[in-house]
């Protein structure tokens, strides 16, 4: 994070990555202790901002701020003055007015937390930006990744996830979680390959540096990793895919294709997972399912996220940096 | 001080640690992050040689409880590993150089969110003075009256002393940020 925001993961690029999950590391074994709390962000604010509806990334992040010693606030769009006809600017300028030091955000629209970080003071985390992006997700899920096959291996975890084949399946086009993994995992030298109907693959993927694919036995036998993307069930309004059903065979791990796969394939799902169409119960419980220790390690993650932009950014109070906001 | 000097040191301090506490038997060994570490497991090694005593060794890394946290960039080095439970156990901190004693006010923080030690002291190979706090060493290797600017350095090859300008010069590192600690 060179800036003072994280609106994208090609904002950190691959040294920034790196960066964050060693310091995700030592933030882990915060976590284990008895206490589980440090006192470095002592005094800072962090107002979680969300205008969409979540469960895990807004607990996730409260829970890291507060573990950082940290002053938490959240602001739900459906309980706030945006029902009485404040417009997003205004909104934000009041937290930030407040004096708010870090502030996450999520929307329905692309880009709404980039405009966020133009208008404010406050560093801008992005939780989520319609199809856009969905950074700490990416994060978490390359930390747990390279934790998973480091025990797995019985070494230390490495920097790189180079040489490890991940296949991301389902409603690719429309997920701001498969755009960031790509960035991430890319940056980190795996392989990539995209699997789903051509209805629900992006038009197209030049410059992505992965593969497509529409056959989802095939790309199992060859990769180390699937990771499953949540199918949301308007797609089945617009006519993107036949049936629940028929997309369940096809394109989920459905208990069969389950006892099929080899014993050393690892599944990942961001959550919240729809049991029965995109991840059988079976597989969803199993060991080689890291879903849980996704959602421990997002909390790990997203302390070294907020202490990066909170300690080691730009001096956010800064005069400099007030000119450059106001520029 | 040369690296005979330096183990002449450590030993004598490892007889010290074993006659201050009687034996080794509540004994944990804990080095600062980055320079004490290796001390503390050459001095966990010395105990064991000394009295047979098998004293758990952990390292702790204390970027997360600095005082100057907002202040300059605070990373930490290396993941804190503390193998036991310090509740009712006397725990040796171990350092390399001690200075300001900022680094110490920070370790005796965290070493609190590890269980209630029954004791805490403080084994430093070089007492370099200029103490910004209310913290002495409980066994040291040698004191070595220094300038404010000037850098010690204690490594394999014994404990130098440097300028600071020019060992920051060589490390690549803003010579201004290191003014108050180290």
């Amino acid at each position: 994070m060179s800036g003072r925001d994280l609106l994208s993961i090609a904002d950190l690029g691959r040294e920034g990555i790196v960066d964050v999950l060693k310091l995700a590391d030592s933030f882990a074994e915060v976590s284990e202790r008895e206490i589980p709390k440090v006192p470095a962000l002592r005094g800072k604010t962090v107002a979680t901002v969300f205008f969409e509806s979540s469960t895990r990334t807004r607990l996730s992040f409260e829970t890291a701020a507060k573990r950082l010693s940290a002053d938490t606030m959240t602001f739900t769009a459906a309980t706030s003055s945006l029902s009485k006809g404040e417009s997003l600017r205004d909104t934000v300028e009041t937290l930030d007015a407040m004096g708010v030091d870090a502030m996450i955000v999520r929307h329905a629209c692309a880009g709404a937390p980039k405009q966020v970080a133009r208008w404010v003071r406050a560093a801008v985390v992005n939780a989520g930006d319609g199809q856009h992006e969905h950074p700490t997700q990416a994060l978490l899920d390359c930390f747990t990744l390279r934790e998973a096959l480091a025990s797995r291996a019985g070494v230390e975890p490495a920097d790189d996830l180079s040489g490890v084949r991940i296949a991301i399946v389902g409603d690719v086009a429309h997920s701001r979680v498969a755009r960031s993994c790509v960035l991430a995992y890319g940056a980190l030298g795996a392989s990539v390959t995209l699997v789903g109907p051509p209805t629900l693959l992006p038009a197209t993927t030049a410059g992505w540096g992965v593969e497509v694919s529409n056959d989802l036995d095939e790309v199992l036998a060859e990769v180390d990793v699937v990771y499953l993307l949540r199918l949301q069930s308007e797609r089945l309004e617009e006519s993107l895919i036949p049936s629940l059903g028929e997309y369940s065979e096809r394109y989920g791990l459905t208990r069969d294709r389950a006892r099929r796969l080899r014993p050393e394939l690892l599944v990942m799902h961001p959550g919240p997972m729809i049991r029965g169409v995109e991840i059988d119960d079976e597989v969803a419980d199993s060991p080689r399912c890291l879903v849980t220790r996704q959602v421990r390690n997002g909390v790990a993650v997203r302390m070294a996220v907020l202490f990066r932009l909170l300690t080691l950014g730009d001096r956010k109070a800064s005069d400099d940096g007030q000119e450059r906001r106001s520029a | 001080m040369d690296p005979d000097d330096v183990r002449r040191a450590l030993v004598r301090i490892a007889h010290e640690v074993l006659e201050r506490n009687h034996g080794a038997g509540d004994v944990v060994v804990v080095g600062l992050q980055s320079g004490g570490v290796a001390l503390a497991e050459r001095l966990v090694q010395l105990l064991a040689d000394i009295d047979g005593a098998e004293v758990p060794c952990g390292k702790l890394d204390v970027a997360f409880y600095r005082d100057d946290i907002s202040i300059r960039p605070v990373s930490p080095e290396e993941v804190t590993r503390i193998p036991v439970d310090l509740t009712g156990r006397v725990v040796v901190l171990v350092d390399d150089v001690l200075f300001t004693g900022r680094t110490v006010r920070a370790a005796l923080d965290a070493l609190g969110d590890h269980g209630r030690a029954r004791a805490v002291q403080l084994a430093v190979m070089i007492d370099r003075g200029h103490r910004e706090l209310p913290i002495r060493p409980d066994f040291v290797g040698k004191n070595l009256p220094t300038r404010r600017d000037e850098l010690v350095d204690v490594s394999e090859a014994g404990v130098a002393i440097g300028d600071m300008v020019e060992r920051l010069a060589e490390r690549d590192v803003a010579p201004v940020d290191l003014e108050d600690g180290r």
